[in-house]
């Protein structure tokens, strides 16, 4: 196995389009995984994770988002002022693995895996964010509801990197929670982020491992966007279990061997009221 | 080979809370672990597995496998030049299977090759063809008659009875319960490793394994290859945990044959899912038990049936039963019993020893048992217990009289005056990580309730039933120095720091230097059943006093006193009169002691067909409570506190004491809420750390101890075993306080989510 490391994004893009059955490893969280596990054999690996065009964020307050470099890491992202200008990305990031992975994994390495349970995922989408993907010959940009196609399927060509996601800063309360057996390091069974945005009174919900890939909660959304008070920050014990209802009849898990689908479907809906509950704290 | 030899202890006495020699380099990474061990022109081994519950083998065809370049050696069952078989109890399991797979993951063939790729393709080119068959995966259809026998030897591995006073007896509160365990892993960190160098010819071999018997494992190794003992010798690698996992022979046989078909060394390792398939497990078990008392609480008469799944080969199934079923009654006075125990062959995995070795599985049921009892009388559960604990002079239901130290009522009271957490629910800083869900933030404090749960155990201590107990310590002194030398495995348990302490109190040396711990001396039995502070620690004290007897008499005839007027005090051997004062190290300068003990505890007996006898030695007790936060609507959990007060007869080093009890009751709690290998059709569904789960720093809750130090006088030291104690009943404990919390029933461990939410 041989390593390439290179440094500017565009000798990345250039070894990439001469090597596209290479992998690339980012924080190599996930690719490192597999190939210990014997499941992928790579002749050849590029490393992104030096790439400075890759580590780095910019905010623009004109155009009200932030554009993150796939290879920011999770321990990055929980810091300020990242973690005041995204919340909810920061909460999902304090969620993944233990110390030592957040050092390492990034957020383009959680959308090259694309599992359901990727707990960057629903932040981005229910933020609507967006994926830019370049090739040594061209660019181009996807909602990232359509780069994630399935399980473990992404719109990435083999040709390609991901280069960046811009995520719109709203103003309004947002966060994730995610359901797992044990208190920390451990794969979602069911999550969810909520994100309010004041300007239009309404309200996002994603939620993961509910299905084949995020699933946003239309039905719930436009239910919170009518019931709830953003002027008094209140919703119903009704409006509540409703939206709940609404969440865990959008999901559609499976059976595996680490939850029932019926407890994935119970336990999101339990996250989605209790996620609106924090946002719209009065009743 | 392992960083602790000839590493000289640091100064400290028994009683002393010194810290253990290898703990830094453990710390920093440095320890060197059998899977770190080396040699020159070494080959890598690798182990081909049965992908099937359930096969007749058809063909076997190595020859793909054979034209790899780099592969030196194949052997299957065809080569194993002695025994075909081995086992701890029984010689049931096969070295290699040959016309038969009983288990997912039973090696077939073994590889040697110039590299761990070159055996990875190697065992893809070997060709097995199998016949697939159904596998019985139900213990019930093994007790009902149903099954066809998978193995010659049957599929009952043993049924025991115990019959003790009136059967027919009952009392006017009846509860029962049927009580069900999951197959938990020992999950150590220092995956199977073994390193084997042949001897020129063929003559023998040296292995250096990390196990937990090194003379154990040279019994069976010799049996399977043909060879005098003597010619297996075995040093104990480093290890990285054992906790059961390594009493049976795992990749032993496999890297020593390879080494001496190929006349190179071999190394071997398992990787982290093939350990899951490579070591047994604890038993999941199914125990119904009814209970009968008088109103007022007292026990009359227990019923039991236990059924523990042993997989597909005997291992230690027939002891792990045994303590099942004469630990029924748990630490109560119970005058009538009738139990039935067996223990079943499956094609599941095998299972064997894990700490607490069948106490585990009885403990959980009669635990749950004492609260619906409790309920039904309308008693506070700790009072119930105590109404029940039993003394010095009860019988168990063995007929086997509690001798010596048994302060349960201590164990309870004391537990039950620890200080409950101060906190509330969130902590004082109400942070929303300290509340079920943890780290994924799924709650807030509004949504979670409180519960506590209280249990209590009784463990046996050392092996039983007859089994020839010992351990063997040489000990030598020159010149102010003590050279220990002892087979017994350090697995992480201490013993290498225990063995120092009791030199230097013994020979009031400060300078002990401990030998490779190896085959190069008699037997010092398993690491295991809470036996090797008793055990070995008696072989040390035994060879220390033998030696500090010898230096006396030299001292006497130098200074004409008499020899049994002299003493130790600090450094100095002293004389009654106090006239005579000289070191221990000037006494001993120019002089040379080297004394061999072996070290015996006293014999037991073996159960009648009626469960009746003297079948264990000796006995140590333990009390839980805990306090857990629940979030019922998604069934999580977070351990808040457990208060234990054990007793441990004398705490020889209590930050070791303190070490064993937080350990054991981290893996308590996993069992409890987390840890459990998913089974279905003979197939694990999680090996991997990914999918079963271990207890992280967040899921362990703050443990306030009492230590309860009533020396006991036939063990050596006064100490009892206290690796097993904090393992039994931390689990009963943290359900019982999830069903406090919940307000239903829980009558299965792991206690899952959907558990909870019903
Ligand atoms: C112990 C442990 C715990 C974990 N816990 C969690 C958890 O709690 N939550 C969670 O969501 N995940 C968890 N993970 C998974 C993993 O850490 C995350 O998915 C992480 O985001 C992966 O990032 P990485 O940089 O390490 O990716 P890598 O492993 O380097 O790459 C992952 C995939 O993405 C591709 N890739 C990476 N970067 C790019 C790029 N710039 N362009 C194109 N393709 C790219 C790679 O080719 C590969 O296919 C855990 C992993 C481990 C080992």
């Amino acid at each position: 196995m041989n390593a390439l490391v290179p440094t500017q994004l565009d000798e990345a893009l250039r070894v990439i389009g001469t090597h596209p059955d290479a992998l690339v490893v980012a924080g190599g969280t996930d690719a490192m995984v597999e190939i210990n596990a014997g499941h992928r054999r790579p002749r050849m690996v590029i490393a992104v994770n030096r790439v400075a065009e890759l580590r780095s964020w910019t905010y623009d307050p004109a155009g009200a988002t932030v554009r993150i470099g796939a290879a920011v890491t999770y321990s990055e992202l929980m810091e300020s002022p990242l973690a005041e200008l995204i919340p909810a990305l920061a909460e999902a990031s304090r969620t993944v693995g233990s110390p030592q992975i957040r050092n390492a994994g990034t957020l383009g390495g959680n959308l090259g895996t694309c599992s359901p349970a990727g707990d960057g995922l629903p932040v981005l989408a229910a933020l609507g964010a967006v994926v830019h993907l370049a090739s040594a010959t061209r660019e181009r940009s996807l909602p990232v509801s359509d780069f994630m196609v399935g399980v473990k399927r992404t719109a990435l060509e083999a040709d390609e990197l991901i280069t960046a996601i811009t995520i719109p800063v709203l103003a309004g309360w947002q966060g994730y929670s995610k359901v797992g057996v044990r208190n920390a390091m451990v794969i979602a069974l069911a999550s969810a982020c909520l994100a309010t945005d004041v300007t239009t009174s309404s309200v996002r919900l994603a939620v993961g491992s509910v299905g084949p890939t995020i699933i946003r909660c239309a039905d719930a959304e436009a239910f919170a966007g009518e019931s709830v008070s953003f002027a008094r920050r209140s919703a119903t014990p009704a409006t509540v279990a409703r939206f709940g209802e609404l969440a865990a009849a959008a999901s559609h898990p499976i059976d595996d061997h680490r939850a029932t689908a019926a407890y994935r479907r119970h336990a999101v809906g339990v996250l989605a009221s209790r996620l609106l509950r924090r946002a719209f704290p009065n009743d | 080979m392992s960083a602790l030899v000839g590493e000289r202890t640091r100064a400290g006495r028994l009683g002393d809370s010194i810290t253990r020699p290898d703990g830094t380099a453990k710390v920093q990474g440095s320890f060197q672990f059998s899977s770190d061990l080396n040699a020159e022109n070494c080959l890598w081994g690798a182990t081909l597995r049965s992908p099937h519950p359930s096969a007749r083998i058809v063909s076997i065809d190595l020859s793909a496998a054979y034209r790899i370049s780099g592969v030196e050696a194949i052997v299957t069952a065809a080569d194993v030049p002695g025994q075909a078989t081995y086992g701890l109890i029984s010689q049931d399991q096969p070295v290699f299977a040959s016309d038969v797979v009983r288990y997912v993951g039973e090696p077939i063939a073994a590889v040697a090759a110039d590299h761990p790729e070159t055996c990875r393709r190697a065992l893809e080119a070997i060709v097995v063809v199998y016949e697939v068959m159904a596998p019985l995966t139900d213990p019930e259809r093994v007790l009902d008659g149903s099954h066809p026998p998978i193995h010659p030897d049957g599929n009952l591995i043993r049924h025991q009875r115990v019959l003790c006073g009136d059967a027919n007896a009952t009392g006017p509160i009846v509860v029962e319960g049927t009580y069900e365990i999951g197959m938990q892993d020992q999950a150590f960190l220092g995956l199977e490793a073994a390193l084997a160098l042949p001897d020129p010819g063929a003559a023998g071999v040296e292995l250096y394994v990390a196990t937990q018997w090194l003379h154990e494992d040279q019994k069976q190794i010799a049996a399977c290859l043909g060879l005098a003992p003597a010619a297996i010798r075995l040093t104990l690698g480093g290890v990285g945990g054992a906790f059961g996992a390594r009493e049976d022979i795992s990749l032993q046989v496999h890297t020593c044959l390879l080494a001496l078909r190929t006349g190179r060394p071999v190394r071997m390792h398992y990787s982290r899912e093939e350990s899951f398939l490579g070591h047994v497990h604890r038993h999941p078990a199914r125990i119904w038990m009814r209970h009968h008392a008088t109103a007022d609480g007292l026990l009359v008469k227990v019923e039991a049936r236990m059924v523990f799944d042993g997989g597909a080969y005997a291992s230690t199934s027939s002891a792990v039963l045994i303590n099942a079923v004469t630990h029924t009654q748990g630490p109560y006075r119970c005058p009538n019993a009738v139990v039935d125990g067996y223990a079943v062959r499956t094609n599941n995995l095998p299972c064997g020893a894990m700490r607490g070795f069948g106490v585990v599985q009885a403990c959980f049921a009669h635990e749950g048992q004492m609260d619906r009892l409790a309920a039904a009388c309308g008693i506070d559960p700790v009072d119930l217990r105590l109404r029940n604990a039993m003394v010095i002079g009860d019988k168990l239901i063995t007929g086997q009289v509690i001798e010596n130290v048994a302060p349960v009522e201590r164990c309870i009271r004391e537990t039950a005056a620890l200080p409950l957490p101060d906190e509330p629910v969130g902590g004082h800083d109400r942070n929303t990580m300290r509340l079920p869900g943890g780290a994924g933030r799924t709650a807030d404090a509004g949504h979670i309730r409180r519960g506590i749960g209280f249990a209590v155990s009784i463990k046996n201590l050392m092996y039983s039933e007859g089994f020839d107990d010992y351990s063997t310590a040489r000990c030598r002194l020159a010149d102010g120095v003590v050279t220990l030398k002892f087979a017994t495995s350090e697995v992480g348990q201490g013993f290498v720091t225990i063995a120092g302490q009791i030199a230097r109190s013994v020979l009031g040396v400060d300078e002990v230097v401990l030998g490779t711990i190896d085959t190069g001396v008699g037997s010092a039995g398993s690491t295991s059943a809470s036996r090797q502070t008793w055990m070995s620690g008696g072989a040390v004290n035994a060879a220390c006093l033998k030696v500090r007897g010898l230096l006396f008499d030299a001292v006497a005839a130098l200074y004409h006193v008499d020899a049994n007027s002299l003493s130790i005090e600090g450094s100095d051997i002293v004389g009654a009169s106090g006239a005579l004062r000289v070191s221990v190290l000037e006494a001993s300068t120019g002089l040379e002691f080297d004394e061999t003990v072996e070290y015996r505890h006293k014999p037991t007996e073996d159960l009648d067909d009626n469960g009746q006898g003297d079948c264990h030695t000796a006995f140590a007790f333990v009390a839980h409570r805990a306090v857990v936060d629940v979030d019922p609507e998604l069934g999580l959990v977070k351990v808040i506190q457990i208060a234990t007060a054990q007793d441990v007869g004398r705490a020889l080093n209590p930050l070791s004491v303190l070490g064993q009890i937080e350990g054991g009751i981290a893996q308590g709690l996993g069992l409890a809420v987390m840890e459990e290998i998913i089974m279905s059709e003979g197939r694990v569904r999680n090996p991997s750390f990914t999918d079963y789960l271990l207890p992280t720093f967040l899921d362990m809750p703050s443990v306030v101890v009492s230590l309860i130090e009533e020396p006991d006088p036939i063990a050596p030291l006064g100490a009892k075993g206290v690796g097993e104690p904090p393992t039994i009943s931390s689990t009963p404990a943290i359900v019982a306080a999830i069903r406090d919390a919940i307000g239903r029933p829980l009558d299965r461990v792991p206690v899952r989510p959907i558990d909870i939410i019903g």
